[in-house]
This record gives structure tokens, C-alpha cells and sequence, in this order.
């Protein structure tokens, strides 16, 4: 350290010619210029704010809210807290965008890959969805959809029926739902604990094969065991059957379990739109391992099958990953656009809060901190999930 | 090998077209078990198309092609079958390159042969050992150069234990220091018996290892016969045309 120090000692000569010189004077600058703005910014806004006599703080959000929301996974009413009604909100925004992102990623595959069948009449139908889908703007999509549900359903009292219980109207979609019983929670515990048996199953059977060469059949053990203990936990709880109807009461129906025309013009737009953005991904990364690969692994005797999850998969998976770490965060920001067809999401409530409040600046950095968290923990995970199924190569 | 060997591969009238192009007119050929041919001929000739059918990596249009027995058809578990007993060498390695250099040697007797996968390691490390890389088990194909690339692909096909060797032009990606290396290991393949087909233009390993030069041009064979008087005295024009553009060096 002395050493550098000494050596470097004699060539300075604080001259506007030395980059050194000049990179700190403009560090300098920027940060004086960076800080005055700041400064200017909210002392202004704090000026403002007193002169319109507007309160400012967090404090609001254990004050009374007063209005309603269409729908909510917790208990919510009018004389609930701005909290809670911040809380629903979010509970709606990631609702959509988990079942989003599992609906598009699968949806997208099955495009994706269909757009590579050598039959001409999926492929083509394939390139027509992705081109149509990527070339009409979400917002109009969403109101499609919604136009579709609320202007043409028939209205609650000539609801079609399809199958008995299930009613499709203007209202939504209502279906009948299994009567509470105790028992149901421990059936989604078994399901669970199904679940992770059948991995621990998949692992031993990885094992066995190295040891014996022997495959193990995984399709129907693991099948059994992710639906067979509930079936076991619900005939251990006397095989409860009541079900409930939803039925025509007044204006619409009660009972059972619904979705909303909003819930499900939002879920279908979200879903098909980034599903068009995802089957271009995936095909691209599918045609990024070179046909040599098929072929070296064909010759050596595998089928397609294994082909496809040995030697395909893992080298597209790198290609694939990172955009669609992108349009997860996609689905999730776009869902705000609920705010335009009334589904009650974060954003939604957040500017009902800010009109009834009048404190906007707290109820965008709300906003903010829920998409920037979301996005972050997406992020996050992807980039975990990258790095195991990034390609090793030297 | 004599005339009393069965044939173990033999094409007959075998016929293929890319769209209007006629990649293969009217191919005959036998191959005995043991014998070692050499398929050479000008770029564009069908020569590779022609080893690729062997193994259905490309589907003939018109004619018969037995492997082994085995009739080749659009019948899956026929090719599966066929592919197990072909070992086949690319020009472009073709390694995976996800998988270590013992993966890729025990991938396919993992999953094809299934056999336990240690007797499987101890195989792959036979080969190996036959390519001279033991020491480079652990490590990915990007690691390795041109030729270790190449005699890792030869060692993974004889993990397989093939009964037939297809070879597709395999030093033709290699640098000229690499060639020999391959060619080497080629060579004792040839000298423990294997039945080998070769796209190849080393005319040298031809001439000391194979019983048979077929030459191909415009998809037709044609000129065929022993390394000596295919190499001295070639009976057709486009044999002695070739024969000396590619050895004036």
C-alpha cells in the first residue's frame, strides 16, 4: 500500500488533464446536483401539503375505510381498516398472478412446442395464436374479455346450465362446492404430504436404477400416492358427500363456490397474452440445441422421451429461464391493468384510498414497495433456479 | 472374413430425394461382419447421406435396407433396435455438452442397456483408457480439444458395444496435428475387428486399413474395389479425376 502510494505520488500533479482529477470534480458536481434536487423536491412537497392542509404518514391505514370490495380471500366489510383493504388488495394481486404464471407457463409450452409439430395444421394455428396474442395490447384484451363475460352471458334467471350445479351468467361463474367439513383441511395436508413422497420416491428410484439398472415405473406410484392418501384421509373422516348448490336467490345466486367476471376476464387476458410471449421463448430455446444433439442421442438408441428430458431439456432450460424470469414479472406488473376492468387488486384500492385520504404520496410508495418486493422475491427465485440449470461447460 | 460371412448390412436399390434433388440413385452395396469399408467421393455426392440411412438418421424413399436382420422401416422399436447395435461418429463430435465426459459415456448404458451404473463407469473407463483420456473423466466436453472431443464420441459409441461402427467424416473438423490421434485410435478399432464404415478422405487410412473403397459421385456409386487397384488403377474417369485432385499434395 505504501509502496503504491509512493509510486503513484510523483505523477499526480492536479491538472484538469488527469482523469482522476476530472472524474472526482464531475462525481462531485453530479452528487451536489443530485442532493439540491432532492432537497428542493420535498421540501416543496412538504410546503404544499401543509398549505392544503393535508396529513401526512401512515397513520390512515388503521382509520375506518368505508367502502366495499367486490371480492376478498379474508374477511373484509366497510368498517374494516385501510389495512386490511391494502391487504385484500394484495392477496387479489398475487392471486392472479400465481395462477397466471402456472396457467401461461403451461399454456406457453404446449404452444411453444406446438409451433414445432411437423404437422402443418397445429403449427400454423400455433404461429396465428402467438402473432394475434403479441400484436393486440393487453388493456384491449382484458376489456374483450370482459365485454365478452358481462354484455353477452345471459343474466342470472336464464343462466346456462351446463352441468347440473354450474351456472354461467353475467355474474360469473358459479359451481357447487363440497359442504365444510373438518376433515377437508387434513385431505390438502395429505395431498401435501403425498406430494413430497412421491419426490422422496423419484430420488430413491434415481438411486435404484444406478445401482441395479433397473427403471422404476414412476407414473402410477406417485400418482397414488399425491391422490390416494386424501382419498384414504377422507374415507377416514366418514366420507363426508354434502355439497353445496349455489342456487337462484333473488338477483343471483348463493351458495357454492363463484368466479367473477372480473377475476376471469382478468385471469384469461393475463394467461393468453403472456402465454403467447412465453411459447416464443420456449420455442426458441428449444431451437437453440443444435439438431446434432438429436441425432448423437438418437444413434446412441434413445428414444424420444428421454431424448427430449436428458438431452434437450437441460440445454434449452438455460436459454429459457432468464427471459422468462422477465415475463413472470411481466404478468405480475400488468396485472395493475385490473384497475380497468373493476377486479379489486392493490393498485385499485390503493387509488380508492388515495381519493378518499387525499394522501397520494403514500399510497404510490405502497404501490411501489408491493411491486418492488414482488418483483424482487420473482427475481430472486429465478435467479436461484438459473444458476442449478445453468449449463456447466468448462 | 471370407464369402461364407453373413452380410450385416446390405442396401438394396435404395433410392432418396431431397425434394426434386436425387441424393441417392439406385445405391447396392453388402457389407460383411468384419469388413472395413472406406465411402469417399466429392462433397455433395450423398456419401453421408448414404451411412445416415444405415442408422435412419435419414429415411430412404425407394429400396431395402437390412441391418442386422433388422429390415429398416418407419417401425420405431425396429430402429430403436438397430440403433442400439450402431455405433455412429459424427463430424462435429456432437458431445453433450452438459454432461461430464462420463456422463456422456454412461448416459446411453444407463438408460438403453440398463445396466447398474457402476459397472457402467467401469466400462466407460475402459474405453477410456482404449482412447488414451483416461485422466479427462471428470472433466465437460468444452474443456477438451478438437481430438480429445472426437475420441471421447468414439469412446462413448463403444460403451455401447456395437457391433457396426459408422464414421462420418470424422477427422474432417479436426486441426492437422489432432487427425492422427483420432486416426490412430481408428486404426487398432480396425485391427480388433470391428466392422466399420467410413466416410472419410484420408486416403491414407484407407489404403492400409480398409478392404474396400467405394466411390461415390452425383449419388451413384461408382467405382468399388480394393484399396490397391481402386488407388492404382482406377477403372473409371471420375475415380482418376478425383483420385487426383485430392492426392496432387
Amino acid at each position: 500500500m505504501a509502496v503504491e502510494t509512493m509510486a503513484r505520488e510523483p505523477s499526480r500533479s492536479l491538472s484538469w488533464n488527469d482523469p482522476w482529477v476530472r472524474g472526482i470534480v464531475y462525481q462531485v458536481v453530479v452528487a451536489g446536483a443530485v442532493a439540491a434536487l432532492g432537497w428542493y423536491l420535498v421540501n416543496n412537497t412538504l410546503d404544499n401539503l401543509q398549505r392544503a392542509k393535508i396529513a401526512s404518514g401512515f397513520s390512515f391505514l388503521d382509520r375506518e375505510s368505508g367502502f366495499a370490495i367486490g371480492e376478498s380471500l379474508i374477511e373484509y366489510s366497510p368498517a374494516s381498516s385501510y389495512g386490511r383493504a391494502f391487504a385484500v388488495g394484495l392477496l387479489n394481486t398475487l392471486r392472479v398472478a400465481v395462477i397466471g404464471i402456472v396457467l401461461s407457463t403451461v399454456l406457453g409450452t404446449a404452444i411453444g412446442i406446438a409451433r414445432l409439430s411437423s404437422n402443418w395444421l397445429i403449427a400454423k394455428l400455433s404461429s396465428l395464436y402467438v402473432e394475434v396474442i403479441r400484436n393486440v395490447p393487453l388493456l384491449l384484451q382484458l376489456f374483450f374479455w370482459y365485454a365478452l363475460i358481462t354484455e353477452n352471458m345471459p343474466g342470472p334467471r336464464q343462466a346456462a346450465n351446463p352441468l347440473p350445479g354450474v351456472y354461467i351468467s353475467n355474474r360469473g361463474f358459479k359451481f357447487p362446492l363440497m359442504a365444510e367439513h373438518w376433515i377437508w383441511d387434513w385431505c390438502w395436508v395429505a395431498v401435501g404430504v403425498g406430494t413430497i413422497s412421491a419426490l422422496w420416491l423419484f430420488s430413491w428410484a434415481r438411486e435404484r436404477q444406478n445401482q441395479t439398472g433397473k427403471a422404476f415405473p414412476l407414473l402410477w406410484p406417485s400418482l397414488g400416492l399425491i391422490l390416494g392418501l386424501p382419498l384414504l384421509a377422507w374415507l377416514f373422516g366418514g366420507a363426508p358427500t354434502k355439497v353445496v348448490v349455489p342456487e337462484l336467490r333473488g338477483f343471483n345466486f348463493q351458495g357454492g363456490g363463484s368466479l367473477t367476471p372480473e377475476f376471469a376476464a382478468l385471469l384469461i387476458g393475463l394467461t393468453m397474452y403472456t402465454a403467447g410471449f412465453i411459447a416464443e421463448i420456449v420455442r426458441a430455446g428449444i431451437l437453440a440445441v443444435p439438431k446434432g444433439q438429436w441425432e448423437a442421442a438418437g444413434a446412441l438408441g434413445l428414444k424420444r422421451g428421454p431424448v427430449l428430458r436428458l438431452i434437450v431439456l437441460p440445454q434449452a432450460l438455460r436459454v429459457i429461464v432468464p427471459p422468462m424470469t422477465s415475463q413472470y414479472l411481466n404478468i405480475t406488473k400488468n396485472s395493475s391493468l385490473a384497475v380497468a376492468i373493476g377486479y379489486p387488486d392493490v393498485v385499485s384500492i390503493a387509488n380508492t384510498t388515495m381519493n378518499q385520504t387525499g394522501q397520494a404520496i403514500e399510497g404510490i410508495a405502497l404501490i411501489m414497495a408491493v411491486y418492488l418486493t414482488i418483483s424482487l422475491l420473482i427475481s430472486a427465485f429465478m435467479n436461484w433456479y438459473n444458476k442449478r440449470v445453468a449449463l456447466v461447460e468448462r | 472374413m471370407n464369402s461364407s460371412t453373413p452380410y450385416i448390412v446390405e442396401i438394396r436399390n435404395v433410392n432418396k430425394w431431397y425434394g426434386e434433388f436425387h441424393v441417392l440413385k439406385n445405391i447396392n452395396m453388402q457389407v460383411r461382419k468384419g469388413e472395413r469399408i472406406v465411402v469417399c467421393g466429392p462433397s455433395g455426392s450423398g456419401k453421408s447421406t448414404l451411412i445416415r440411412c444405415i442408422n435412419r438418421l435419414e429415411e430412404h424413399q425407394a429400396g431395402d435396407i437390412v441391418v442386422d436382420g433388422i429390415r429398416l422401416t418407419s417401425d420405431l422399436k425396429g430402429v430403436e433396435a438397430i440403433r442400439r447395435e450402431v455405433g455412429m461418429v459424427f463430424q462435429h463430435f456432437n458431445l453433450f455438452p452438459h454432461l461430464t465426459v462420463m456422463e456422456n459415456l454412461t448416459l446411453a448404458p444407463l438408460w438403453v442397456r440398463g445396466i447398474p451404473k457402476k459397472q457402467a463407469e467401469e466400462t466407460a473407463m475402459h474405453f477410456l483408457e482404449r482412447v488414451r483420456i483416461p485422466e479427462q473423466a471428470q472433466k465437460y466436453p468444452g474443456q477438451l480439444s478438437g481430438g480429445q472431443q472426437q475420441r471421447v464420441a468414439i469412446a462413448r459409441s463403444l460403451c455401447m458395444n456395437p457391433k457396426i461402427m459408422l464414421f462420418d467424416e470424422p477427422t474432417s473438423a479436426l486441426d492437422p496435428e489432432m487427425i492422427k490421434e483420432v486416426l490412430d485410435v481408428m486404426v487398432s478399432l480396425a485391427e480388433e475387428g470391428m466392422t466399420m464404415l467410413c466416410v472419410t478422405h484420408e486416403m491414407g487410412f484407407a489404403r492400409t486399413v480398409a478392404n474396400r473403397v467405394v466411390f461415390m459421385d452425383k449419388g451413384e456409386i461408382v467405382e468399388e474395389n480394393e484399396p490397391e487397384a481402386f488407388f492404382h488403377n482406377p477403372r473409371s474417369g471420375r475415380t482418376k479425376l478425383f483420385l487426383s485432385q485430392i492426392l496432387k499434395h
